[in-house]
Formats: structure tokens, sequence, C-alpha cells
């Protein structure tokens, strides 16, 4: 700070005409590159002064050009981005819901349509209790879409129905309704009878069981059971009531998962989808689940 | 330009730059935040958004406690992939009573701003007992001992009033009733006229599905009213917020 400032010869860069322990500073000018970058910055803040909102007043801020419009406001752009889409698949969509509904796998193109769509559906609504693959989780009664073993049957019209309305929810007085006593809970049932009853159940679908304990728990499965599981547990899907005789369990197939869905009874519940979802989408998403495998 | 070769006098004054430094980054500062303080259209005004029952605030504080917000956003941005996943964005009026906010910064898991009755009571009870038991191929910890810690209305008069002096707008009715609220919001069979005329719509049930009111019903409580309470009817996007 002190040193006085050295003559340089000429082409020669002055520098600062500071000096420490020798050393001297060049005074060279800011890089062109820099320098039209801060300028740039500059004219970038005046721009988006002019076109957004920027300025704080007294009870609102200024607007600027693109204020009001959708290049300066994610939420309309959102909306009219919402509403391209839309309007783009609309025609599909009036096609689908005007379908009947049995006719939509033959048409090509409308049942392309609504199973890619009816998928994308699927995994956001659906999958978090019957799976991503739709094989539902065994044993904890969350049903397995894939195979033919349908609760509430597994044609269009019932799968349109189920995902509609919805099961056992409070939301939707036209959910599909059933209710199994507790048997046990309730003392309908004592324990040595819910024992047997049991046995026989598992005789139904041709697993272990005590074949003296079983032949007991023949009437007793006769009197009560029978009118909803069918006399020889066939099930019936008028009621959701679940077949008994075959390998697939919604709540497990062991002697001690039986004897707790007898003693407590089960209560699975589905939501309603009519609120959540527009009637393409129901429609859409029953194709999908239709086409999964097991649909009749 | 003479005035504009002044600028060595500040740059070789330490102190000086310093000093006027500080100036430029408290006046760009207070442009910034100050005017979100005192505009009116800050907040949208919309009907339905109300404080949170002392259960769902006991929910909201599990909620808090176990960190849900590093993996969990709460914030649907105004995306047409978010919004068509998740639902309406969020609205800011959605989370004015939130103190602090879980908008979170991060989703390792979904977006639960609109996860209130999505599902049922039953699927969170599995889903946070075993997430891997109904999402195989989810992360997420298990939570199996919320359903063992019973809780009481204890605290509850503690954190609504520290929620008041914030800005919550918790009157002396529900500060009065809250113990009362806190345990009838978890039993079906519960006197509710009270609780519901205080906080309109609350769901009343017992959300866990066992004899005891534990950290499950409070978490379950608070997770099946998010998203809920706004009453889109009455929502017009202003151009002018």
């Amino acid at each position: 700070m002190c040193a006085k400032q050295v003559q340089t010869k000429p082409g020669e860069v002055p520098t600062t005409g500071h000096e420490w322990d020798g050393i001297q500073e060049y005074d060279n000018p800011m890089p062109r590159w820099w320098l039209w970058t801060f300028y740039l910055t500059i004219f970038w803040a005046a721009a988006y002064m002019v076109f957004y909102p920027a300025w704080p007043l007294v009870s609102s801020a200024t607007q600027g050009l693109w204020g009001n419009q959708a290049a300066g406001d994610p939420r309309l752009a959102v909306a009219e981005e919402i509403q391209r889409f839309d309007a783009a698949n609309q025609g599909k969509k009036d096609a689908l819901v005007a379908a009947d509904l049995t006719a939509i796998a033959t048409n090509p193109e409308l049942e392309a349509y609504a199973k890619s769509s009816g998928a994308a559906v699927f995994k956001t609504f659906c999958a978090q209790c019957h799976g991503a693959g739709a094989a539902g989780v065994q044993n904890l009664g969350y049903p397995n879409l894939l195979d033919d073993d349908w609760l509430w049957g597994g044609d269009m019209e019932s799968i349109h129905t189920t995902i509609t309305h919805g099961i056992r929810n409070t939301t939707d007085p036209d959910a599909r309704y059933s209710e199994m006593p507790k048997f046990g809970a309730d003392g309908l049932l004592d324990a040595t009878q819910i024992g047997q009853v049991v046995e026989h159940v598992l005789s139904l679908s041709g697993q272990d069981h005590d074949a003296t304990l079983a032949a007991a728990g023949a009437t007793i499965f006769a009197d009560n059971c029978s009118s909803c599981h069918g006399a020889a547990g066939e099930g019936d899907r008028a009621q959701g009531a679940p077949k008994l005789s075959d390998a697939v369990w919604l709540y497990g197939g062991t002697r001690e998962t039986i004897t707790e869905s007898v003693t407590y009874a089960r209560f699975g519940v589905m939501p309603n989808w009519n609120g959540r979802l527009s009637e393409d989408e129901i429609r859409a998403v029953s194709v999908y689940v239709h086409g999964l495998g097991g649909g009749e | 330009m003479a005035f504009l070769d002044k600028h060595k006098a500040i740059e070789t004054h330490a102190t000086l730059l310093l000093v006027l430094s500080f100036l430029v980054v408290t006046i760009g500062g207070l442009v910034q935040i100050v005017p979100l303080f005192y505009l009116e259209n800050t907040i949208e005004k919309v009907e339905g958004v109300r404080p949170y029952s002392p259960l769902e605030l006991a929910g909201r504080e599990i909620y808090i406690r176990e960190g849900c917000y590093v993996c969990h956003s709460q914030m649907i941005r105004p995306m047409r992939d978010e919004v068509e996943r998740y639902g309406h964005y969020s609205l800011a009026a959605e989370s004015m009573y939130d103190h602090p906010f879980q908008w979170g910064s991060k989703r390792t898991g979904p977006d639960l701003a609109r996860v209130g009755g999505r599902y049922s009571d039953e699927w969170h009870v599995d889903h946070l007992m075993n997430p891997q038991s109904v999402v195989p191929e989810s992360i997420m910890p298990k939570y199996e001992y919320l359903m063992g810690n019973v809780i009481d209305a204890r605290y509850i008069g503690d954190s609504m009033r520290a929620n008041r002096l914030v800005g919550v707008p918790y009157s002396d009715e529900m500060m009065e009733a809250a113990a009362a609220d806190f345990v009838a919001q978890a039993d079906p069979n519960a006197d509710t006229e009270g609780l519901l005329a205080r906080y309109p719509k609350a769901q009343v049930r017992n959300f866990d599905g066992q004899a005891d009111l534990t950290e499950m019903d409070a978490l379950i409580a608070y997770l099946q009213v998010l998203g809920t309470m706004v009453d889109f009817s009455t929502f017009q996007p202003d151009p002018n917020r």
C-alpha cells in the first residue's frame, strides 16, 4: 500500500502498487466472460421483475406480465396440462364409459387403452393391499387377484361392482356386505364344538384331521355354517362366503388360523372407489383386474 | 464515472466491507421475508381446515418423534404426475396449524399429505406392525411397539398450550375438554357430540382394534385426517395469490 506505482514498460501489465516481501500484484482487468455474466444476472433480475410476481406492496405483490397465466403460476400450468391430457383421452374415456362392460373385451383398441390406464390406476390405488403384482397378501386377508378363486364373483360386472362400492366400508351404503358371526367370542359355540367344526373344515379341504372330531363337527357345520359356506363348503359368492373346500385361504388354512376365524370371525374392508376415481378409471381398472388371469 | 471508481475505498477497508455487506444481506432478507407475515394473500381462504383434535395432535407428535418426515413428505407439488398420484396439490392453508410443518424434503416413501381415508385402519395396523407383510418391496422399519405403548391425556394440555402460544386457535373450551376429547375419539361408545362440535368431521372409532388407547390409535387418527380437512368446493386458485 505504501509502495509507489511502479513504472511499466510498454505492453507490460501495470501492478496494483502493493508489494509484500518483493511480491507484486498485477492489476489485470476482470475476465470478459465473468463481467458479462455479471451484467447478465443484473439483466435477468430486471426481466424477472417485469414478467413474474416480484415486489411486495401493501396487501398483495406486483403480478408482472405472467403472474396471472400458466407461464408464471405453476398451479394454473398444472391445471392446463391435466386438462390437455384429459381432452386428448376424452374420446377413449367416453367410449369406455358408454361401452357395455362385457363388450369392452371385443374391441381390441378400447381394451388396450383400458388395460394400460387400468394398470396405472391399480399401481397407484390398489397395489398397497393387493400387491404390486396383484398377488395379495396370503393369510393376512388381502385377496389374491391372479387366481380364479373369487369371493364376490370374477366376471366383469361383479368386479366392477366391487371396485365401485367396495366391501364392508361405512362410506358407501351400496357396499357389499356380509358378516360372519363371532362363534366363539359371542358364545354361539363352545370350545369343544369349535374344535370339532374346525376338524370338519380341515377335512373339507382334504387336510390332515381327526376323523372322530370331524364327524361330530359335520352336524355343527350343517347347523351353523352351511347356510353361507354351502353344505360341502363350496362357498357362496352372493354373500362373499369363501369356498372352504379348496387350498386357497384368505386368513390361513391351518388348525390355529381356522380356529381363530371361527372364534372371532373376520371382517375384511375394501374402500369404495366411486368417490375417488372416475367411472372410466373404475372401468379401466376392472378390465385390468379381469385380465390378470382369473377373470371369468 | 467517478462514483463507480469509489469501490476501491470499500474493498480496501475490511470493516467497512463487512458492515456494508451485512447491510445489503439484511435489506434483501427483510424484503423477502417480512411481506409473508403481513400480505393477506399468503394463505388461501378455504373452509374446513381446523386445529388438530387432541388425539390427532398426539399422533402428530409421535409422527415427529419417529422421524416419519425424514422419509415421507407432506407436500404435493403442482405437477401433473404428483396431482394424478396423490391428489390435489397442497395448499398453504392446510399447513397453517402445523408447528412445525411436516412438508419434509425427501421421498423415500410416498407423500402422505392426502393419505387420510385412502386405506383402512386395519391396513395401517398391519402396515405399521410389519410393512413388508403388505408391501414386500418396502424398506420401511417396523413400528410394532406403538401397539404396546399405552398413552393417556397427561401431557396433551401442555402440548395444546404450546401450540396455542405459537398461534393455533385452541379455545378455552377446547383446552378444558382436552383430556376428555383425547379419550373419546378412540372410543366408539363415547358421547362425542362436544368433540364433533369442537373438531368438525373428526373421525371417532377404535383405530387400532384393541381395547387400550395406544400410540397406534393416535398415529392412525393423525394419518387418517391428513389432507381430508379442506373443502375443495370453496377453493378457487386466485391469480393474486
